[in-house]
C-alpha cells in the first residue's frame, strides 16, 4: 500500500543536483544521479512510530529529505494564485561534518503562480556554513538564505512544532511571506508513516501537514497583494527511493471544497505506468487507494519550454463517486531550475469542486 | 715599333657554342701614326682592340704595347698600362656618371700621377667645353660626350689612343666634328691612334688602314 | 598579349632569382615578425580572458575586507542570510614541484554565479569528489603536472585555466592555506533580489571594488603588449623597407620591357593590372610563409613572454601556443597591404609612364636628390612632432614620441649622408676617393631605404640596450638597499611568528617585523607596511625625497612614506598628506623607490600600523645577523621548528631570484632588438645584391680607365662600411634619445617610475662592430662577385644599348 509515488518526484530533483553539477550526468535509465543504486553506507527507512519534534529536523543518515510547501491562494479581488517554498536535502555520504567539509547539500525551489505570470527561484547552499539548514527545536526552523519556513515560537504544551508557521521567500522579482495554521492534525503517509515504493521493497519514511489555513501577502512587480487560502506541507526522507526505468510522473494534490483532499498520481514507465492515491477526510482519517482505483486522462497539452505537457485532465475515481476535470491556472508553471519541471496550481471541477497542486515531471 | 699584335685568336661563348671571332689576327704601327680598322659588323673589330687595351684576354697570341707584352702582366699591371700608356675612347657611355666634366676630363691624368691642370685647360678650350665643365654626365648632347671622352684620354698624355666608333653614336655632322679635333689633337701632340670604325669614309682620313675578315687582318 | 604580358613580367624573375629572392625574404621577414609579435599578444589576451571569464575576475564586482587581506566567513554567510547572492572565494600561493609557484583559489560550486566555473567544473570533476576531502582540483595541464603530488587529492586537466592556478573547493584550500573560516572575498552576482537591506550593515567591514578597478593588471600589461607591438610595427616597417627596393629595382629594371610593351599595344590599365596582380601573388605566398614562420618565432618567444608577465605584472600566461585563424588572416592582410604600400611608387610610376622614352634616360638621379630634400624636410617635422609629444603627459604620447623621433630620424637619414658626404669629399685629395665619395653620394638614393632600416635597428638596439642596462644596474643597487636583512621568515601562524622570534631574538643582531595589510591608497589598490624604528631602514631605504627628519617622524607615527609609483599617481610630495583606509591621515615624510612592483605601497611604524589596523597579520620577520653566519642560522631555525620549505629565505636568494625576473623580462625584448637587426642586414644585404646590377654602368669606365676590379671590389666593401660607420654616428644620439624616452617618458607613463640613465660605451663599441660586421658581410658577396665579373660583362656597358 503507497500512499506517494513509487519514485518520490522530489526526491529526484533533489538528488539530481549532485549529478547536475557533476560530470556527465547519468542517463534517465540508471535512474537520475545514481539514485537507484545501492544505498551504499546510508541508513534504510523501517516501519515504527515518528518521534516528534526530532522527526521535523534532518535524518543525516538518510540521502534524501525535503521540507515541500504547496498553497492555493486568493486576492481580494477573487483571482487565484499558486505558490511553493520546498527546501531538499541531500546528502554526498552518510552523517555531518563540520564547516564545509560537511557531505550534506540544500537546495531550495520557490514559485509564484498567477493566472498570467509565473516566477521561480532557485538556492543552493552547502551544509556547515550556517547558510541553510534546518532545526527542529526549540523552535522549528528550516532556512536557505533569507527564505523560511519557521515557527514564530516554541510549540504550545500538547501542540506541534508545525501547528504554526511562517514561510517567506524571494526570487529576482517577487516575494511572498504567508502565516499557517493547522486545522488537522499531521497524517502519516503508508503504514504508519513507512511507505513502501515498489515490488522491489524500496520505501520511504513519510508524513503530510495538509490542513494549513494560509494569510499573508506576495509581491508582484505590479505591487503587494494580500492573499488567504490553503497549505500542504510534505515531508519525506529516503536513502534508495528509485526504481529503474522510469521516465517522469504526474502528481495531483486536492483540497476539495468540503473539506477532503486527494493525492493521486501516475508513474509513467513507458507502458501502463503505475498509479495510486490517497483519499483524506475532513477529519484527517487517511485511506490509501489500491493501484488502479483512480484512473486518470489527459485532455488536452499546450507547449511549455519547448515541450508538449498536459495542462487538462481528468480523473476518475468510481468508488468515491469522482469524476472531476483538473485544470491548470497558469499552463507556463515552467520551474526553470537545474532540474526542470512543471508545478502550478490548479482548478478542480465536476463532481466535486476544490483547488490543488499539480507536477509534471520527465516531459522531454 | 709602339704596337705589335702577332696571332692572335679569341672566342666567345655564344648561345650556338663558342665562336671564333679572331684566327691568327697580326699588325703593327709605330709611334705617332694612326691606323684605321675597318670590317664587317660583328668581325671581331672591337674585341681586338679590347684585348690590345688588356681589358680581356686573348685565347693566343702575343701583344706588345710599348716594349710591354700584355701576356705577362697580371691585372694590376694591365691596368697600369692603360692608366699610363693609353687613352680609350668608346662609342659611349665613356663618361663616369658621379663625376662632373671638368673631374671627368682630369680623372685618368690624376689617376696616372700626371695631372697638368693647363694641359686640361687647354684641351678643355681645344674642344670648346669651357662652359660645360660643370655640367654632369647625363646633361651633356652625345656630341659633348665624346668631346669629353677624347679630352680625358689625351690629358694623361698617352702613347696611344684606342677610339671604338668615336663618332658611332652620333649624327654625321657632329660626327665630323668630333674626329676632326681628335684628329688634329692627336697630330700635334704625336700620339698613335688605332681606330675602330665601320667607314670607308672615315678610315679614308687616317694614315692607314687594316681589314678584318675571317678572324684575319688584312692591309689594304 | 596578356600571356605575353604575363611572360616579359616572369621572365625578368627568372633572369633575376636573387632580386625576386629577395623580394620574397623581406617580405617573409617583415611578416613573420609582425606576426610573431601579433600571436605574442593575442595568445596572451586570450589567457587573460580565460582567467577573467573562469574566476569572473574582471566581470563582477566583489567585497573586499576593509584591511588586511582576509575577511570573516561569518560575513559571508550573513550576507547571504540578508538575502545577498554572494560567493565566497580564497585564495593563497601554494608550491608545486621544483618549488614553482601555485596560486590556489578555492570556490564554492554551489554558490558560484552562473557560467564558466560550472562549465569548468562540468569538464573536470563531480561535484561530490570536488567538494569532498580530499577533493579534486582543477588546473591547466602544465600547472597540473607541477601540482601532482602537491595535493591532497588529484589534480584533473581543464583547458582553459590560467597557468599557475589551481581551483578547488573553498573548504579544501581553506584548510590548505590554513585558512579554516576566512575568505579573500566575495564575488557579488551581477543580478540581485528586490528589496534587499544595505550590504554595509549587514557587513560593515567590508568594501565593494567595482569591476573597472579589478582590472588594474589588464590596464598594466597593455603597456607590455604596447610595447610589444611597437616592436613589431618596427620589424615590420624594417622589412617593407627590403620589399620596397627589390620591387622599385625591379620596376626599374623592367621599364624598357615595359615600354616595349606599351608600344606594341598592351594596354596601360592591363598592364598595371598585371604588375598588382604580380605583386598580389607575391604577396599572399611570401605572407603565407611569413605567417609559418612568425609562428615558430612566437613559439620560441612564448615562454620568455610568459616569463615577462608574471615576473613584471603578476599575470600568469600559458607559455604554449595555439595557431588560430585571426593570424593567418592578420598576417596575409598585412603583407597584401605592406607590399601595396611598399610597391605603391613603382605602380604609380607605371601608369604614369609615358610610351615614349623620356628625353633623359637618366634625369632620375638628378630627381633624387630633390626626394631626398624632401624626405628630410618630413622627417625634420617628425622630430619636431617628437619633441612636441614629449612635453605632453600619457603613455600614448610618449609612444607617438618615439614612434614620430625614429621615423623622423630615418627620413632625414639620406639628406644628413648626402651632406656629410659632401663635407668628406671637400677634404679628401686624389681622384679614386673624390671619385669614390661622389659616386657613393650618388648612389645614396638606391641604397636609402636599407641604410634606414639599419639606422632603426642599431638605434631601437642602443636604446633598449641602454634602457636594460640602466634598469638593471639601478635594480641591482636597490635591491641591496631594499634587502638589507640577511634572513627573512614567516611563521605558519601568529604563534609560531612570535616562538620563531623568541628563538631569534639572542641569536640575531635584530628581528625586525614585516607587517603589511592590503587596501586602497588614492582610490587604486595598494599595500601599507609597519616597520620598527632601526638602523637597517635609515641606513639602507633608498629614497628619492625626503623631509628633513623623515624616519624620526614616521616612528613616532605622525607620518608615512609611500613609493614612486603612488606619489607620481597620487601627485603626492613630501609635506602632502595621504588618506589611508579606515580614514587616518598621515603626512607623507618621504618617497622611495619601489622597481617591479604594480601597485601603490605606503610605509607607516609598526605600532601605528596595529592600531589602525588591529587584525594585521603578525607572520614575518625580517633578520638582521653576520651575512656569513645567516646560512647556517637559516639551517638551525628549520629544524628547531621543521618550518617547510620557504618559511625561511635568505637575502642572496631573493636577490638572485629577483635578478632573474629582470633578466627575462627583458629577454623579448633583446631577441625582438637582435631580430630587429638581423632584418636590416638582410636588407642592406638586399639592396647592395640588387644594385650591383644596376651599377656597373659606373664602375666601367673607371676600370676602364685603369682600375682593377679588385680594386673596386674593395672600394665597393669600403663603401658599406663608410655607410655603416655613418649611420652608426647617426644612431648612437637617435639610440640615446630613445632611450631617455624610454627611461623618462614611457616607464613613467607605463609603470610609475622613472629610471637613471646610465651610458655604456663598451655596450656601443660592440654593437658598432657588430653593424661593421653586418655591412661587411653584406657587401662582401657583391664585392667578390665583381671582382671576378667576366670583363665581357664591363665592356657590354659601351657596347649595348642599355
Amino acid at each position: 500500500m503507497s500512499a506517494r509515488p513509487p519514485v518520490p518526484r522530489r526526491a529526484v530533483l533533489a538528488a539530481a543536483l549532485a549529478g547536475a553539477l557533476g560530470a556527465a550526468a547519468p542517463a534517465a535509465g540508471q535512474g537520475f544521479a545514481g539514485l537507484g543504486g545501492p544505498a551504499g553506507g546510508f541508513s534504510l527507512p523501517a516501519p515504527g512510530p515518528f518521534a516528534f519534534p526530532a522527526d521535523h529536523g534532518p535524518h543525516w543518515d538518510f540521502r534524501v529529505e525535503w521540507w515541500y510547501l504547496t498553497a492555493v491562494l486568493a486576492g481580494p479581488d477573487g483571482a487565484g494564485l499558486g505558490l511553493q517554498w520546498t527546501l531538499f536535502r541531500t546528502a554526498l555520504a552518510p552523517g555531518r561534518g563540520a564547516g564545509w567539509i560537511s557531505p550534506q547539500l540544500w537546495m531550495g525551489h520557490a514559485g509564484l503562480t498567477t493566472a498570467g505570470r509565473h516566477f521561480g527561484a532557485e538556492r543552493l547552499a552547502r551544509d556547515g556554513t550556517g547558510q541553510a539548514g534546518v532545526e527542529p527545536t526549540p523552535a522549528f526552523r528550516a532556512w536557505i538564505d533569507d527564505w523560511e519556513l519557521a515557527a514564530p515560537a516554541p510549540p504550545a504544551p500538547g501542540g506541534d512544532a508545525l501547528d504554526r508557521l511562517a514561510v517567506a521567500a524571494r526570487g529576482q522579482d517577487f516575494a511572498f511571506r504567508l502565516r499557517l495554521e493547522a486545522t488537522g492534525p499531521i497524517v502519516a503517509e503508508g503504514e504508519g508513516g513507512y511507505s513502501v515504493k515498489s515490488a522491489t521493497g524500496q520505501a520511504s519514511r513519510y508524513y503530510s501537514q495538509p490542513f494549513y489555513r494560509a494569510e499573508g501577502w506576495v509581491d508582484l512587480p505590479a505591487g503587494r497583494v494580500a492573499v488567504a487560502g490553503l497549505a500542504w506541507l510534505d515531508r519525506e526522507w529516503s536513502s534508495q527511493p528509485l526504481a529503474p526505468g522510469q521516465a517522469g510522473w504526474d502528481w495531483f494534490g486536492l483540497h476539495l471544497d468540503d473539506g477532503t483532499k486527494l493525492m493521486a498520481f501516475r508513474l509513467r514507465d513507458g507502458g501502463a505506468g503505475y498509479g495510486g492515491a490517497t483519499w483524506i477526510d475532513p477529519g484527517g482519517t487517511s485511506e490509501p487507494l489500491p493501484p488502479g482505483a483512480l484512473r486518470l486522462t489527459a485532455l488536452a497539452t499546450e507547449t511549455v519550454a519547448g515541450r508538449s505537457l498536459p495542462v487538462r485532465w481528468r480523473l476518475e475515481l468510481p468508488a468515491r463517486g469522482l469524476d472531476v476535470t483538473v485544470t491548470a491556472l497558469n499552463p507556463q508553471a515552467w520551474m526553470a531550475t537545474l532540474i526542470p519541471y512543471w508545478e502550478g496550481p490548479v482548478a478542480v471541477a465536476g463532481s466535486h469542486s476544490g483547488r490543488g497542486y499539480l507536477e509534471m515531471t520527465g516531459y522531454e | 715599333m709602339l704596337l705589335a699584335v702577332e696571332d692572335l685568336a679569341k672566342s666567345h661563348a655564344t648561345g650556338e657554342g663558342r665562336v671564333e671571332v679572331l684566327r691568327g689576327a697580326s699588325l703593327a704601327l709605330d709611334a705617332g701614326q694612326s691606323l684605321a680598322l675597318t670590317g664587317e659588323s660583328g668581325s671581331g673589330k672591337s674585341t681586338l682592340l679590347h684585348l690590345v687595351a688588356g681589358l680581356d684576354r686573348p685565347d693566343s697570341g702575343r701583344i706588345r704595347v710599348a716594349g710591354q707584352d700584355l701576356g705577362g702582366l697580371d691585372d694590376a699591371g694591365r691596368a697600369r698600362l692603360r692608366r699610363e700608356t693609353l687613352g680609350l675612347v668608346f662609342q659611349q657611355f665613356n663618361l663616369i656618371p658621379a663625376l662632373d666634366v671638368a673631374a671627368n676630363l682630369a680623372f685618368q691624368a690624376r689617376i696616372a700621377g700626371r695631372h697638368d691642370p693647363a694641359w686640361c685647360a687647354a684641351l678643355a678650350r681645344r674642344l670648346g667645353l669651357d662652359a660645360l665643365l660643370h655640367r654632369w654626365p647625363e646633361e651633356l648632347s652625345g656630341g659633348q660626350q665624346q668631346r669629353v671622352a677624347i679630352g680625358r684620354a689625351l690629358a694623361a698624355r698617352p702613347r696611344l689612343i684606342l677610339a671604338d666608333e668615336p663618332t658611332g653614336s652620333l649624327d654625321e655632322v657632329a660626327g665630323e666634328a668630333v674626329l676632326d679635333l681628335m684628329l688634329g689633337l692627336v697630330a700635334e701632340t704625336g700620339t698613335a691612334l688605332l681606330m675602330v670604325t665601320h667607314s670607308l669614309r672615315l678610315a679614308g682620313r687616317l694614315a692607314g688602314r687594316v681589314h678584318l675578315a675571317g678572324g684575319r687582318l688584312a692591309p689594304c | 598579349m596578356l600571356r605575353a604580358g604575363v611572360a616579359v613580367l616572369a621572365g625578368h624573375w627568372r633572369r633575376h632569382p636573387l632580386q625576386l629572392a629577395m623580394a620574397v625574404v623581406g617580405l617573409v621577414l617583415a611578416t613573420a615578425l609582425w606576426t610573431g609579435v601579433q600571436a605574442i599578444n593575442v595568445e596572451a589576451r586570450a589567457s587573460y580572458a580565460r582567467a577573467a571569464a573562469l574566476l569572473d575576475q574582471d566581470r563582477l564586482a566583489r567585497l573586499l575586507p576593509r584591511a588586511g587581506d582576509r575577511l570573516d566567513e561569518a560575513d559571508f554567510v550573513r550576507l547571504r542570510r540578508a538575502g545577498w547572492l554572494v560567493a565566497p572565494v580564497i585564495e593563497g600561493a601554494g608550491e608545486g614541484a621544483d618549488g614553482r609557484r601555485l596560486h590556489l583559489v578555492g570556490i564554492d560550486p554551489l554558490t558560484a554565479p552562473p557560467g564558466a566555473l560550472t562549465l569548468a567544473l562540468a569538464e573536470g570533476a563531480t561535484l561530490a569528489a570536488f567538494i569532498t576531502p580530499p577533493g579534486r582540483f582543477l588546473a591547466d595541464a602544465a600547472t597540473a603536472a607541477a601540482a601532482a603530488g602537491q595535493l591532497p587529492g588529484p589534480v584533473e586537466v581543464v583547458a582553459g585555466i590560467a597557468p599557475g592556478v589551481v581551483i578547488g573547493d573553498v573548504g579544501i584550500v581553506q584548510n590548505l592555506l590554513g585558512a579554516e573560516g576566512e575568505l579573500s572575498r566575495l564575488i557579488l552576482w551581477p543580478d540581485q533580489p528586490a528589496g534587499l537591506p544595505d550590504w554595509q550593515e549587514v557587513a560593515p567591514d567590508l568594501r565593494r571594488e567595482s569591476p573597472a578597478a579589478a582590472g588594474d593588471l589588464s590596464r598594466l600589461t597593455a603597456s607590455f603588449h604596447l610595447n610589444l607591438t611597437a616592436f613589431g610595427f618596427l620589424a615590420f616597417v624594417v622589412g617593407l623597407f627590403i620589399v620596397h627596393a627589390a620591387v622599385g629595382l625591379a620596376f626599374e629594371a623592367r621599364r624598357t620591357g615595359f615600354r616595349i610593351m606599351r608600344a606594341l599595344g598592351l594596354p596601360l590599365a592591363a598592364l598595371v593590372a598585371l604588375a598588382a596582380g604580380e605583386l598580389l601573388l607575391l604577396a599572399l605566398l611570401a605572407g603565407a610563409a611569413g605567417v609559418a614562420l612568425g609562428y615558430l618565432v612566437a613559439g620560441a618567444l612564448m615562454p620568455d613572454v610568459a616569463a615577462t608577465l608574471a615576473g613584471l605584472y603578476g599575470a600568469e600566461v600559458a607559455g604554449g601556443l595555439a595557431l588560430r585563424a585571426e593570424w593567418w588572416a592578420g598576417g596575409l592582410a598585412m603583407a597584401v597591404a605592406g607590399t601595396l604600400v611598399a610597391a605603391a611608387a613603382g605602380l604609380l610610376g607605371l601608369a604614369r609612364m609615358p610610351a615614349l622614352p623620356a628625353a633623359r634616360p637618366r634625369a632620375w638621379a638628378r630627381a633624387s636628390g630633390r626626394r631626398i630634400g624632401a624626405q628630410a624636410a618630413a622627417g625634420a617635422a617628425g622630430v619636431v612632432l617628437a619633441l612636441t609629444a614629449t612635453a605632453l603627459p600619457g603613455l600614448s604620447a610618449a609612444f607617438v614620441a618615439v614612434a614620430a623621433l625614429l621615423l623622423g630620424a630615418a627620413l632625414v637619414l639620406p639628406g644628413m649622408l648626402a651632406a656629410a658626404l659632401a663635407l668628406l669629399a671637400g677634404v679628401v685629395r686624389g681622384p679614386v676617393a673624390g671619385w669614390f665619395l661622389a659616386d657613393t653620394r650618388q648612389g645614396l638614393s638606391g641604397l636609402s631605404l636599407a641604410l634606414m632600416a639599419l639606422l632603426l635597428a642599431l638605434a631601437a638596439n642602443i636604446g633598449v640596450g641602454t634602457m636594460v642596462a640602466s634598469f638593471r644596474l639601478t635594480f641591482t643597487a636597490w635591491l641591496d638597499q631594499r634587502l638589507a636583512s640577511e634572513l627573512y621568515v614567516t611563521g605558519r601562524d601568529e604563534a609560531e611568528a612570535e616562538a620563531l622570534r623568541a628563538w631569534l631574538a639572542p641569536r640575531a643582531a635584530a628581528v625586525l617585523p614585516i607587517w603589511s595589510v592590503e587596501g586602497p591608497l588614492a582610490g587604486q589598490p595598494g599595500e601599507i607596511y609597519g616597520v620598527v624604528d632601526h638602523s637597517t631602514y635609515r641606513r639602507n631605504w633608498p629614497l628619492l625625497a625626503a623631509l628633513p627628519d623623515a624616519w624620526n617622524r614616521v616612528a613616532a607615527g605622525e607620518a608615512l612614506l609611500v613609493n614612486e609609483q603612488l606619489a607620481r599617481r597620487a601627485g603626492l610630495a613630501p609635506g602632502d598628506r595621504l588618506e589611508l583606509p579606515g580614514g587616518a591621515r598621515l603626512e607623507v615624510a618621504g618617497v622611495y623607490s619601489d622597481y617591479g612592483n604594480p601597485v601603490g605601497q605606503a610605509i607607516v611604524a609598526a605600532a601605528r600600523l596595529s592600531s589602525l589596523y588591529p587584525r594585521h597579520e603578525r607572520r614575518r620577520w625580517a633578520v638582521r645577523v653576520a651575512a656569513a653566519d645567516a646560512p647556517a642560522l637559516a639551517r638551525a631555525l628549520a629544524r628547531a621548528f621543521d618550518l617547510p620549505a620557504g618559511a625561511v629565505v635568505l637575502q642572496a636568494e631573493v636577490k638572485a631570484a629577483s635578478l632573474a625576473i629582470f633578466e627575462r623580462t627583458f629577454a623579448v625584448t633583446a631577441a625582438l632588438n637582435l631580430f630587429t637587426l638581423g632584418v636590416a642586414a638582410v636588407a642592406l644585404f638586399a639592396s647592395l645584391v640588387t644594385l650591383a646590377g644596376l651599377r656597373l654602368p659606373q664602375l666601367a669606365p673607371v676600370w676602364a680607365l685603369g682600375l682593377t676590379r679588385a680594386r673596386l671590389a674593395r672600394l665597393e666593401l669600403a663603401r658599406a662600411l663608410m655607410l655603416a660607420a655613418l649611420v652608426l654616428a647617426a644612431a648612437l644620439p637617435l639610440g640615446l634619445g630613445l632611450a631617455w624616452l624610454l627611461l623618462a617618458r614611457v616607464n613613467v607613463a607605463a609603470f610609475g617610475w622613472r629610471l637613471p640613465m646610465h651610458l655604456f660605451p663598451a655596450d656601443w663599441a660592440r654593437l658598432g662592430l657588430l653593424a661593421l660586421l653586418a655591412a661587411a658581410i653584406a657587401a662582401a658577396g657583391p664585392a667578390r662577385r665583381l671582382a671576378r665579373r667576366p670583363p665581357a660583362d664591363l665592356l657590354a656597358v659601351f657596347a649595348h644599348e642599355r
